[in-house]
């Protein structure tokens, strides 16, 4: 009851709204040695003090009271505020193609919440229809809401309900489908999905917003625009990541879901496909390819659902001097697979190798990947690198550290077979080790260099 | 006889009952009900901005900048679940906003990029002190709201502000203004350009902290609110912890009539331009309820419809021949509303005008009407519109013209505001002009486009904090205007000390030497101004560098009045130090018996040829003839008692 009433308010302060009988949403006059104070008492932010109460007054500006000041409170009426956006049904355009979208929560669907004062995933699917009705031009929207969690708490539970929920939709026949999810392991689920769900015969486009939608300046409603374009109309059957190309609102990338990283804690123009291009490039009028070779749309419906992910495996990020207790800790806690991130083109220290021959006698499969996230692991150009393999790593080619992690655990769902796991890790399923890198996959510009300089300042990156 | 418009204008004008506002009075304005109140906005002198640590006041020009970034906004709800009326239009309107960026003062935050760094506690005790002079109410915890402004003018679609202060007062000579509260928030982008759907901002100024101190609609007359609006400057001013200079200090005026709407104008340059401004706010708003009151009269606001045809491509009228799309409307009941007088030297039909540029994007002129003050178009053009519409005697038709895509906002924009003319004074917010006049800038937003800063935590301010802010704050604004007047210096020059915030440097003065308060008003209120306007080519003079001048005239045992002669070439070159400038004027030290030494010569050479020589004008010619010589030497008061013993 107290929940309901003082939402929010603990300690000091919520002692003091008992004893003036001042309820949250209550319009209240207080005066304080401050001199008075009127407003409406707004929910407090859970992790916040027990100090202050919290008002909004007539201007529509929130202040707080220090608890301290307060000499006397008066409830003089009563408003509860609801915040929604009205749901309204999407209407259905003959001729347009059909789409699901499957809510996941994150960002892109999301709202503010008094309790924590943070932003919540709590808009379902067909809010968003409501805020932005642009999307009725596009395709003809289902939706369903999956869960609803945050992008950091996305795990292989929701990577086998989303791989079984995106099959079933495929065998109803749809044009495509998008799934609305939170930005931060977006690339995890990329790399997931296309593991889990393969010869797929639509695209199954991953998106999220940098901005939540709550804001006017948000990515959120373009970002959905592209990415409902892209799995309603384009012919790349393949899971994809659509998320702004540079910063302003001019065009999306589509990025394989193996090759994409989150590359920036803030910006807009966060995702970036490494060591490759993107696939294409799209707006709302158009979808430019980028790479000339992709899967395309088929009519049929041969998905395959594999379904399959062992919670047995780690990442070991590499840092000099660091001691074999580490990577003994993973052993005897019982993980099967060890993702190693090393320096350069792949090491470790010499310190390490009586533990990694430990784990390799215990029959721990151990991949090598890059902290330089470009470029290839390449164990043979230094005696250390020969010496690791002799003691059981395998080189992982160009595949991201993140993309090794989540293919590992799919193998290990399915089998512990030495040779099999290092067969099915090496073997490409979309990319995830290519054999070449192209010139253009690689670029960090430079600032400060006059002709990057020249180049920011006449092209919206 | 057929309707003039010339003749409707002048005559609506007339029953307007519209006064210049020299021929108005206090009577006048009590029988339209004025009332209005002020937004003042002051920046802060702070190092960095206000939420990231770019430095503050660093400006650069329009084309000086490193990259572009464009943007559109979006309107959201509220979290009381209702969208801002500002807010949907601002949507209509469909601008595509670029933000120019320069490196040495705007970085990944400023363009959104980046979430908020923790606000610049320098500036939060200014805008702290400022509330305490301005007799607030501090608040216990600071929230960080977001105000939303889909004009683009802020990258984030929203301007981080928080309330500091709330119900506080201010004192002037003869009447208390109450305020209802002051905010620290950070500054806007600067426009750059605003040509049918491209807006351009530059983001330097972006970010900046500045304060805003709201007043109640507690002014009566026009001099009145310049009055209030120069006292806030001032009070802000007297903590010496503000910026000053072009566009440092910036105010809205709300205006209203008996009737009438709360009417902001927005972004008045100069207080100079305010009583104009508000005079003719209130009979504009006066204007438009005679509007009301005569539509309401001819037919019922619910049954009126306008009615519209296509004539692209019919009319020969220059600026139509290249339009997409040409629409002539028929509004009926408007005859003599379009030409109703409005403000001087603009009628309804330019209200209609106003919105079609910034709501349907239709650059100007994007329409002409039936009741033009000099007809237009040609005698052809008319024949074939009225021929179209087949207007009633009592109608009135218009002509728009545009691109297809904004056609359909354009009308709807011009029924909306025919339709607000039935209900009288539409809120919005408009835009001031040098001529006192103004145009519509945008709907007035309401309290529904706050919303709290999930990325920003709330600031406890403590009682301690607060104590230690209050021990240093200067004295109240009206105590000087109290000391000022006690020490006979005339009022005419109180504008200046206050501005320039002389005050304290008088103060100090007094205390350290035996000069008179009135010759230092005189001094500084007079003669540095004039110094400074004639002198200076400067923007932000150094005041400072005056405050040991009279010490230094001590010291050396000069007269204090020497200070006026140095003061053109201190205001010229401030840099040079004292001693350098007495060189620099050509001063030379003189004994008072060397000086009175000259009396005799100079009386005789007056005297020469004369039978009866004028003692008056033998007194002033040989006083201009000593004065330079004297001046820092000897008081000149005393010379002339010297010398009219001499005599």
């Amino acid at each position: 009851m107290d929940n309901d009433i003082f939402q929010g308010y603990k300690g000091d302060a919520l002692t003091l709204l008992k004893k003036f009988q001042v309820r949250v949403w209550g319009t209240t006059r207080i005066e304080t040695t401050r001199g008075h104070f009127e407003g409406t008492v707004l929910p407090r932010a859970e992790n916040d003090d027990d100090q202050h109460i919290v008002l909004k007054i007539a201007t529509g500006y929130n202040i707080g009271i220090d608890v301290k000041t307060v000499k006397k409170m008066k409830e003089t009426g009563y408003h509860k505020a609801n915040y929604k956006i009205p749901e309204k049904e999407f209407p259905i355009t003959p001729g347009l193609p059909r789409v699901k979208l499957f809510g996941t929560g994150g960002t892109i669907a999301s709202r503010l919440d008094y309790r924590t004062g943070a932003v919540i995933p709590a808009f379902s699917p067909g809010e968003l229809y409501g805020a932005v009705p642009e999307l009725a031009d596009i395709c003809n929207l289902e939706t369903e809401k999956v869960f609803a969690v945050f992008s950091e708490n996305m795990g292989p539970k929701q990577y086998i309900a989303l791989a079984k929920a995106i099959g079933a939709e495929i065998k109803n026949g749809i044009d495509g489908i998008v799934i609305g999810h939170g930005t931060d392991t977006l690339h995890h689920t990329g790399a997931a999905l296309t593991f889990m769900c393969q010869n797929l015969p639509v695209p199954v486009v991953l998106v999220g917003s940098q901005r939540s939608s709550d804001r006017p300046s948000s990515d959120a409603a373009l970002n959905l625009m592209h990415a409902m374009k892209a799995a309603g109309h384009s012919d790349i059957a393949e899971v994809m990541v659509c998320m702004f190309g540079p910063t302003s609102d001019e065009y999306g990338l589509l990025h394989k879901g193996t090759r994409v990283r989150k590359m920036h804690s803030s910006y807009r123009s966060t995702f970036r496909t490494i060591g490759d291009t993107p696939l294409a490039r799209i707006s709302r009028k158009e979808i430019i390819p980028i790479k000339k070779h992709y899967n395309k749309r088929r009519a049929d419906k041969n998905v395959k659902i594999l379904p399959y992910f062992s919670e047995k495996v780690t990442m070991l990020y590499y840092y000099p001097g660091m001691h074999p207790d580490v990577l003994n800790a993973m052993i005897d806690k019982g993980y099967r697979g060890i993702i190693f991130v090393g320096t350069g083109l792949g090491h470790v220290n010499k310190e390490l190798y009586p533990a990694i021959e430990r784990a390799h006698a215990k029959g721990v499969h151990m991949f090598m990947t890059l902290q330089t996230l470009w470029g290839y692991v390449h164990m043979f150009v230094y005696d250390t690198g020969r010496d690791m393999m002799a003691r059981g790593i395998i080189p992982t080619g160009n595949m991201l550290p993140e993309v090794a992690w989540v293919k590992l655990s799919w193998i290990l769902g399915q089998t512990d077979d030495p040779q099999k796991v290092k067969e099915m890790m090496l073997t490409p399923v979309n990319d995830e080790i290519t054999l070449r890198e192209p010139y253009n996959g690689y670029l960090i510009y430079q600032g400060g260099v006059p002709e990057v300089e020249e180049f920011i300042r006449k092209v919206h990156k | 006889m057929s309707f003039s418009p010339q003749k409707n204008f002048e005559e609506s004008r007339h029953k307007t009952g519209y006064l210049p506002r020299k021929e108005a009075t206090q009577e006048t304005y009590d029988r339209l009900g004025f009332m209005s109140g002020l937004e003042v906005h002051q920046q802060l002198l702070t190092q960095e901005k206000l939420f990231c640590h770019c430095p503050a006041g660093i400006y650069n020009d329009d084309d000086d900048f490193n990259a572009e970034i464009v943007r559109h906004m979006r309107p959201t709800l509220s979290e009381l679940g209702e969208y801002d009326g500002t807010a949907l239009m601002e949507f209509k309107t469909r601008k595509e906003i670029t933000y120019r960026i320069n490196n040495e003062n705007a970085c990944t935050y400023e363009i959104d990029d980046t979430p908020p760094f923790p606000m610049n506690r320098e500036a939060l005790a200014q805008a702290l002190e400022i509330s305490m002079l301005c007799k607030m109410n501090i608040v216990g915890e600071v929230h960080i709201t977001r105000k939303q402004y889909l004009d683009g003018s802020i990258p984030t679609g929203f301007q981080r502000t928080a309330i500091v202060g709330i119900e506080g007062e201010l004192e002037l000579p003869h009447k208390k203004v109450r305020l209802i509260q002051l905010s620290i928030e950070e500054d806007a982008c600067r426009e750059i350009s605003d040509i049918g759907h491209k807006r351009i901002y530059k983001t330097d100024r972006l970010g900046m902290p500045l304060i805003e101190t709201v007043t109640y609609p507690d002014c009566v007359n026009p001099e009145e609110v310049c009055e209030a609006c120069n006292y806030i400057r001032f009070l802000n001013r007297s903590t010496g912890k503000v910026r000053t200079g072009m566009g440092a200090a910036r105010q809205d005026v709300n205006v209203s009539c008996k009737g009438g709407t709360r009417v902001e104008i927005k972004g008045v340059a100069h207080t100079k331009w305010i009583p104009e401004l508000t005079h003719n706010e209130v009979f504009r708003q006066w204007a438009l309820l005679r509007i009301k009151k005569i539509l309401n009269k001819r037919i019922k606001a619910s049954s009126w419809k306008m009615f519209y045809a296509d004539v692209t491509g019919m009319l020969r009228y220059t600026p139509l021949k290249k339009a997409e799309k040409v629409l002539a409307i028929r509004l009926p009941e408007f005859q003599g509303i379009l030409s109703h007088f409005i403000q001087p030297g603009s009628l309804f039909a330019d209200e209609l005008s106003g919105r079609l540029k910034v709501i349907a994007c239709l650059e100007q002129p994007n329409m002409i009407h039936s009741e033009e003050l000099k007809p237009l178009p040609g005698k052809k053009d008319r024949e074939k519109i009225i021929q179209k519409l087949q207007p009633e005697e009592k109608d009135g038709w218009i002509v728009i013209w545009g691109a297809q895509e904004d056609i359909p906002t354009a009308l709807e924009t011009i029924e909306e505001r025919c339709r607000m003319a039935f209900e009288g004074v539409p809120k919005e917010t408009r835009k001031s002009l040098p001529d006192g006049t103004t145009i519509f800038e945008r709907v007035l937003p309401g309290a529904n486009r706050m919303y709290p800063d999930t990325d920003s935590a709330p600031i406890p301010l403590d009682d301690k904090y607060i104590e230690d802010i209050g021990k240093s704050l200067p004295e109240e604004m009206i105590l000087r205007y109290k000391t000022l007047k006690k020490w006979n210096v005339p009022e005419d020059v109180y504008a200046f000390l206050f501005s320039k915030n002389l005050f304290p440097m008088m103060q100090k003065i007094t205390k350290e030497t035996d000069i008179s308060p009135l010759y230092l008003g005189i001094f500084f209120g007079e003669k540095l101004k004039f110094a400074l306007h004639h002198y200076s080519n400067r923007k932000n003079f150094p005041f400072k560098i005056l405050s040991p001048l009279f010490s230094f005239l001590k010291e050396n045992r000069l007269h204090h009045q020497l200070a006026e002669s140095m003061l053109p070439t201190i205001v010229a070159y401030p840099k040079m130090e004292f001693d350098s400038v007495l060189t620099a004027i050509g001063f030379k030290r003189h004994s008072e018996k060397e000086i009175l030494a000259r009396v005799p010569i100079l009386l005789a050479k007056f005297t020469e040829g004369k039978i009866h020589p004028d003692k008056t004008k033998e007194h002033n010619w040989v006083m201009g003839r000593l004065r330079k010589t004297a001046l820092g030497n000897m008081d000149l008061s005393v010379l002339s008692e010297k010398l009219k013993q001499l005599q």
